[in-house]
């Protein structure tokens, strides 16, 4: 049996592998998708207190990765798809099939990139529609690009994007912006960077590829085309809480509650990171709340087994 | 099976030309998630040896073929069958979406 079965393998889930592991319990990563989580996607992570000069996410994860595998945290690319407790002996029962038995579970499966869902996005993802400036963003060299979304990843890509493009049209359904002051500002001071406020993107078009957007105003409908090589997309996420609704006790935005000691409603289970209903989502937060969720998963070890 | 380098020079002979399926996975150092995912493709490079062959196709190094395959998203992993696209893959998914659509394909 597993001491901890860690579900997820972003800063939430590696740090508290780095824990788990390191305070000598016997610990299996689950990552279904891919390492590293949402921030791989990021081009710089430049609040991560240690690295002055910034970091790149998949840099960060990379070390993340490294110092997990150092102290024998064991991984696993299956995903979860569903958890169970009968009390000292909990299970975890992944995509191929096999059930893992387990003393404690860490549930740390983030959220996923909200999807804009309309018309021509699905047909045109990976042809003009993206989720990762960082990964794609050499492909429109000089070209013109929209960004849709108002919060801080919105913005970080797309002052990212002005070192590539030619323009980049950041479209939001608000009159201002959500993402904190100091890029609200640096987008503000970009000549590359125009916005388009009140706006909302009803349709993605193309041929072979994407050609324009067809955009509604949110006050008067007055429908507008806009001529774009590309669409990036950033609007919001959503916890990936669906296999353990069943289980676990949700906020209602569907985030896990927990207590200060990251435990959720069940004894034994925890939870960490951006799943978590938190004031905050951020790689320090994860981190943080991925170390509290392993070091009382050993405690409750100790005083249950 | 290791994974293969691709280039212009021997990708007509290894991915055009091959005898079995080809799983390319078009990537670049700067992309977090290709990074990723390629423990994944080297699982699969593993698995399916004799069956499929894996190769890697760097976007930064050889942009003539990413530019003739249209290839504007990152990871993108295709599927080649007696020289043409049989199926492509956008993004980084979870390893058994990939058995599933090779498994199609096989």
């Amino acid at each position: 049996m597993h001491d901890v079965v860690i579900i997820g393998g972003g800063p939430a889930g590696l740090a508290a592998g780095i824990y788990a592991a390191r305070g000598g319990l016997k610990t299996l990563l689950c990552e279904g998708k891919i390492l590293g989580g949402q921030i791989v996607l990021s081009f710089e992570v430049e609040n991560y207190p240690g690295f002055p000069q910034g970091i790149s996410g998949m840099e960060l994860i990379e070390n993340f990765t490294k110092q997990a595998e150092k102290f024998g945290v064991e991984t696993s690319y299956e995903g979860v798809t569903c958890i169970n407790d009968e009390r000292e002996c909990k299970s975890v029962t992944l995509t191929n099939g096999s059930c893992i038995k387990t003393k404690t579970i860490i549930i740390a499966a983030g959220a996923s990139a909200n999807k804009l869902g309309c018309p021509g996005e699905k047909k045109f993802t990976g042809k003009g529609v993206s989720y990762c400036a960082t990964c794609d963003g050499a492909f429109f060299r000089n070209k013109t690009v929209a960004v849709v979304g108002g919060g801080d990843s919105a913005i970080e890509e797309a002052l990212y994007l002005t070192n590539l493009v030619k323009k980049v049209y950041i479209i939001h359904r608000r009159d201002q912006l959500r993402a904190i002051k100091i890029l609200q500002d640096r987008a503000m001071q970009n000549d590359k960077i125009e916005f388009i406020f009140n706006h909302t993107v009803k349709e993605i078009q193309g041929d072979k590829f994407v050609n324009g957007l067809m955009l509604e105003n949110t006050k008067t409908k007055e429908l507008t085309r806009l001529s774009v090589d590309g669409v990036f997309i950033y609007v919001g996420t959503t916890p990936n809480t669906e296999f353990v609704k069943d289980l676990i006790k949700l906020d209602e935005e569907g985030y896990i509650i927990t207590d200060e000691k990251m435990e959720t409603n069940v004894e034994g289970i925890f939870a960490a990171g951006d799943i978590r209903s938190t004031p905050l989502r951020q790689v320090i937060t994860a981190a943080s709340d991925g170390a509290i969720a392993a070091s009382s998963a050993q405690k409750y070890i100790e005083a249950k087994f | 099976m290791a994974e293969i380098q691709l280039t212009e020079n021997n990708w007509e002979e290894e991915v055009l030309n091959s005898d079995i399926p080809v799983l390319v996975d078009f990537w670049a150092p700067w992309c977090g998630p290709c990074r990723m995912v390629a423990p994944i493709v080297s699982e699969i490079a593993e698995e399916y040896a004799g069956k499929l062959k894996v190769g890697k196709l760097n976007t930064d190094e050889e942009s003539g073929i990413a530019v003739r395959y249209g290839i504007m998203s990152i990871p993108t992993l295709m599927i080649f069958k007696n020289g043409e696209v049989a199926d492509q893959i956008v993004g980084a998914v979870p390893k058994e979406y990939f058995v599933q659509k090779l498994e199609q394909i096989l």
